[in-house]
């Protein structure tokens, strides 16, 4: 007898979106089901730090397109899961109504992570549209802006709202601003060119609270000091959202496990067939780089894993007997990530944070201008990263690919 | 034949397209994009590729 229970996905996001869609190019013509705790359909988040800020602010201007082969997809949107059963294949949503599944596909991504402070109104993070749309209201000339956090999130808010006319101070606990993706000298450049834009950095420093009764008014740091703020906003990093799947039997040691099938894995070792993993949340092998399992927060990975786990998925249950095969076929996604940041626009390759210690060479330029740097692991090329230089970039793209 | 359509004020310009549908998009020397707008249906599966892989979603298909 069919099995006409549906493909549920958990996670309303790119990922989601993208195993479904791979999911039907592999040939499953069943029933999918999307669970989604924001209500929004499927959108793009790198313009929620940049362009959405800086102009208009909409979800259709950032929804990504729907194709004709997922029309049908049926998206429960505003649903947060609350927990799931593997064994009897079922799951429940926060409403507390019971949703069985033939297989499952975890992709529920990542939350801000918050301070421990007072929810006070002038106070954000940046994940969602609708924390862009609240963020948006408040960056207006003249305001004081106090980001605490100084990596992609924090450096691309600080830009954007400088741009737009705020005092902005970042405060960070690092000593250089994105010093684990960029490395100690692009690091020290990125704070130079934001401080030529009047952004002023408070390094080695962390937050330890909020001034004011309703609204923000100052933010204490650990050494005594009050930094005066109208707005601050939150970029100390992200949470995984696997809560949900804590009586899972899952290995839920940072993100859940799963082999380069995207298939997760039990606790016990044990690779299950009917459930998958995607997008920030998935600790996956990159044979491109060796098997060791990695969480990878790039823009690139919820396609690139959604792709394959739809394609696995689709094989396992077409039931055709290719399923093996495509399971087997190695994973290699290159790690890719942008960033614009006043006039600069950052673009990386690769993995750079395998390098050696002295593993960092400039490739091409100058620092102090448009450069490439090279990031190598023995003399193996594992990372690349452009200020500038966005064509004479992609050689070195092809150069990590081969290995 | 498939049309492609790129929002300039859009695209940044980071040539992720060019990976999936090189035939189609360009960087040139001045790091700016340069595509094909017409082409023969049979690109289309890498334009679809081109498409989702667009970091500014910039691009889309003219149906």
């Amino acid at each position: 007898m069919a099995d006409d229970r549906p493909v549920v996905v958990v996670g309303a996001s790119m990922g989601g979106l993208r195993v479904t869609e791979s999911l039907r190019k592999a040939g499953y013509e069943g029933a999918i089901t999307v669970i989604g705790e924001e209500t929004h359909l499927p959108y793009n988040r790198p313009p929620l730090s940049k362009d959405v800020l800086s102009s208009g602010v909409s979800h259709e201007k950032v929804a990504f397109p729907q194709r004709a082969a997922t029309a049908d997809v049926d998206w429960m949107l505003g649903s947060p899961v609350a927990s799931v059963n593997v064994d009897e294949r079922s799951l429940l949503t926060a409403d507390g109504v019971a949703h069985e599944w033939r297989a499952l596909v975890v992709a529920t991504g990542l939350r801000p992570r918050r301070l421990a402070l007072p929810e006070l109104a002038g106070r954000h993070t940046l994940r969602t549209l609708d924390d862009a749309i609240a963020l948006r209201e408040e960056l207006r000339p003249g305001q004081r802006v106090v980001v605490n956090g100084s990596g992609f999130i924090g450096c691309e808010v600080a830009a954007t709202a400088r741009k737009l006319g705020c005092e902005v101070t970042v405060v960070s606990s690092n000593e250089l601003p994105m010093l684990r993706p960029l490395g100690r000298v692009l690091a020290a450049e990125l704070q130079s060119r934001h401080e030529a834009q009047g952004v002023v950095f408070v390094t080695g420093r962390s937050v330890v609270g909020l001034s004011g009764d309703t609204r923000v008014e100052g933010v204490l740091l650990d050494d005594g000091t009050e930094l005066p703020a109208d707005v601050v906003v939150e970029a100390i990093g992200a949470d995984c959202n696997t809560e949900w799947l804590a009586a899972s039997g899952l290995d839920l040691t940072d993100g859940v496990l799963t082999d380069s099938a995207l298939r997760a894995i039990g606790l016990d070792g044990r690779v299950r067939d009917d459930v998958y993993v995607v997008g920030d949340v998935a600790r996956f092998p990159n044979l491109l780089f060796d098997a060791v399992p990695r969480r990878v927060e790039h823009w690139n990975i919820p396609t690139d894993t959604g792709r394959r786990a739809g394609a696995v998925l689709g094989a396992y249950l077409a039931d055709d007997g290719s399923y093996q095969e495509v399971a087997a076929l190695p994973f290699t996604p290159m790690p890719s990530f942008w960033s614009n940041q006043f006039d600069l626009a950052i673009q990386a390759y690769g993995l750079p944070g395998l390098a050696d210690p002295d593993g960092v060479r400039l490739l091409e330029g100058e620092v102090s201008g448009d450069s490439i740097t090279g990031f190598y692991r023995g003399e193996r090329l594992v990372g690349v990263i452009g200020f500038g230089m966005k064509a004479a970039l992609l050689p070195y793209r092809a150069l990590i690919a081969a290995g | 034949m498939v049309i492609v359509k790129v929002d300039m004020d859009m695209c940044q310009h980071y040539g992720q397209c060019v990976f999936e549908a090189p035939q189609i998009f360009t960087l040139n020397g001045d790091d700016k994009l340069e595509y094909v707008a017409e082409s023969d249906e049979a690109n289309r599966g890498d334009i679809e590729a081109a498409v989702d892989v667009c970091p500014m979603q910039a691009i889309r298909i003219v149906e």
